[in-house]
């Protein structure tokens, strides 16, 4: 039996998984909730948001996200990648600084644009 | 003169810009103090903003990058490094009076201080008060013990290390579980820091579940409900913290301490709306929302002069503080291009009664009400299911069944014409709970 907090509306229903019992989900009060139970204790998944070192810049830091959920086990071997790169201003929103990120599938992009410090 | 001066390039502003533009005003103008366009948003680069705007999940630059491109689309004139320091109406001159056609509007100035302009001081018909809102800070909580240095406000800490890339700090504790606490909880653990705590002194958390989820349970870190900070220790830097249970009166009970060994201490403790220059600009400001009072329009007491996002009331989701602003630019452009006709007679105030905290706007003039008027406010306690009524004179107006309202989350309801013109005078917004059904049954 796991133990879960819905986090689909604000109501936070405490949900309980039987990962013995085919994820079957208790103390949901609606469909949703069963849906995230199942989802989360099979394969949760996360989108991962970060800064990278950034030179010649207006700024220091690029803000990052990857551009899909990943997987929850993959955040800090990609948040340990990302932590070793440094991108070159000019960075244009959405550019991709590391592809297929930690193997997850999702790609690391920029969630801004830096113009180069004149 | 301007049309409009914008104060504040955050997403308040940006919307109002955007909105005044598209509206009619050509001669707009935003000043911004920081060097770049998007407020807050900047540091806030964890995802979660425009589900309602956008449809989609953005960051907060993201969310800044598509109001600053659209802003950048029209001609609106942007002024940055440039801080306001004052606004006040003009001394009535012949030749503005003569230049503005409009002789019963007031013309204000705006005097500022920036790095290319200088001091100056513009002319303008309108203006929109977009400044935000900045953390309580230190002083607006009481902890006795040393005052060393490692005591940081969690929106100070998230722009150093995700503007300025240094970390604060290396073993964490958190007072306060609002969401800008709970987001940090989760950066500056990524960022190789542990934090030991978060504490609350309510016994409920004011941030969403989603980030108490994500941003505590993810990173095993505990969350300590009905719990406060009574004392940091520590000469230079701090050392360690204090942490009690309070009992239901919010005293710390003693018997209860557990110490922490830290060298940080993070205040999430609430926001308070950036006002100096409403206050001394002799607008009204309405004590529960810290904000100025509003009418349906978002104009404050003095006309032509509207108040928009945080600065008015603040705000969890940018999206509505975008909705909001759109409108605050809307009407600056109606009160501009016709003259600041309109002036309706009729007013009524609205009034939070039992369970609200605050109503905004405060007034509504039914006359300037289109089809149906927003009104949003805050619930004082967790109400599991709720009713809200609005009655006016005795009778009631409008009835909403909601389920899970909290304080943490801003509440709004639409009223509409025909229901407002059933009010008189004064309107009065109640929470009455409702009990559970089954417990009812049993
Ligand atoms: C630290 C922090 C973190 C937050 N995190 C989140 C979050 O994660 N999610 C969320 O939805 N909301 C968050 N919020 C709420 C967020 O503030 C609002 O959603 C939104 O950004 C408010 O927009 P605004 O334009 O009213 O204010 P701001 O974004 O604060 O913009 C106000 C602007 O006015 C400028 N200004 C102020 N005074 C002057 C002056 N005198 N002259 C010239 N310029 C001036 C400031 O420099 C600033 O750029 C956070 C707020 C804070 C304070
Ligand atoms: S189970 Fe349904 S009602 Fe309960 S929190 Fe999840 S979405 Fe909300």
């Amino acid at each position: 039996m796991k133990e879960l907090i819905c986090i689909c509306c604000p109501q936070g229903c405490h949900l309980m998984v039987d990962e013995e019992n085919d994820y079957a989900v208790t103390g949901n009060s609606c469909e949703r909730g069963a849906e995230y139970g199942r989802t989360e204790s099979m394969a949760p998944v996360r989108v991962l948001t970060s800064t990278v070192a950034c030179e010649g810049g207006q700024i220091l830091r690029c803000p990052v996200k990857t551009n899909g959920a990943i997987p929850k086990e993959k955040v800090w071997e990609a948040e340990s990648l990302l932590q070793k790169v440094s991108v070159k201003a000019p960075v244009t929103i959405g550019q991709v600084i590391l592809s297929d990120i930690a193997g997850s599938g999702a790609d690391l992009i920029a969630t801004k644009s830096v113009e180069a410090a004149d | 003169m301007y049309d409009l001066i914008i104060i504040g390039g955050g997403p308040a502003g940006l919307a109002a810009a955007k909105a005044a533009w598209n509206n009619g005003l050509k001669n707009v103008l935003i000043v911004e103090r920081n060097w770049e366009l998007g407020g807050i948003l900047n540091q806030c680069i964890h995802n979660g903003f425009g589900l309602h705007h956008f449809k989609e999940e953005l960051t907060g630059p993201e969310y800044a990058a598509r109001y600053i491109e659209e802003v950048k689309a029209t001609g609106v004139q942007v002024r940055l490094d440039t801080m306001v320091l004052d606004i006040h109406k003009a001394l009535p001159e012949t030749d503005d009076a003569g230049l503005s056609g409009q002789d019963d509007l007031p013309i204000y100035e705006v005097a500022m201080a920036g790095k290319e302009c200088g001091y100056v001081c513009e002319k303008t018909k309108s203006i929109v008060l977009a400044m935000g809102c900045r953390e309580r800070p230190r002083g607006g909580v009481v902890i006795p013990g040393t005052r060393p240095a490692g005591v940081f406000t969690a929106g100070a800490a998230q722009r150093y290390v995700n503007i300025d890339g240094y970390m604060p700090g290396k073993r964490v504790v958190i007072l306060g579980s609002g969401d800008i606490g709970l987001i940090m909880a989760r950066r500056m653990t990524l960022e190789g820091a542990k934090v030991l705590a978060c504490v609350e002194l309510m016994p409920y958390s004011s941030g969403l579940n989603r980030n108490i989820v994500q941003c505590l349970n993810d990173y095993d870190i505990p969350l300590y409900l009905s719990h406060t900070v009574t004392e940091i220790r520590g000469e230079k830097r701090v050392e360690q913290v204090v942490v009690n249970e309070v009992g239901p009166d919010r005293k710390p009970i003693p018997g209860t301490e557990m110490i922490f060994d830290c060298d940080t201490l993070l205040l999430s403790v609430g926001l308070i709306p950036e006002n100096e220059l409403t206050k001394d600009a002799g607008i009204e400001i309405d004590r529960r929302t810290k904000g100025a009072y509003v009418y349906e329009n978002m104009e404050t007491s003095l006309p032509g002069i509207f108040a928009c996002g945080n600065v008015c009331h603040v705000h969890d989701l940018v999206d509505f503080v975008s909705d909001e602003s759109e409108r605050a630019g809307e009407s600056a452009a109606a009160y501009v291009l016709s003259a600041g006709k309109g002036e309706a007679a009729d007013c009524i105030e609205t009034k939070n009664m039992d369970g609200a905290t605050y109503i905004v706007p405060q007034k509504i003039r039914p006359a300037n009400v289109d089809k149906f008027v927003k009104l949003f406010f805050r619930v004082g306690r967790i109400f599991p299911k709720a009713d809200i009524v609005i009655t006016s004179a005795g009778e009631e107006v409008a009835r909403y069944h909601k389920k899970f309202l909290a304080p943490g989350e801003m509440q709004n309801i639409v009223l509409t014409k025909d229901q407002l013109q059933k009010c008189k005078g004064e309107l009065q917004l109640t929470v009455e709970e409702k009990v559970e059904e089954k417990e009812v049954r049993a």
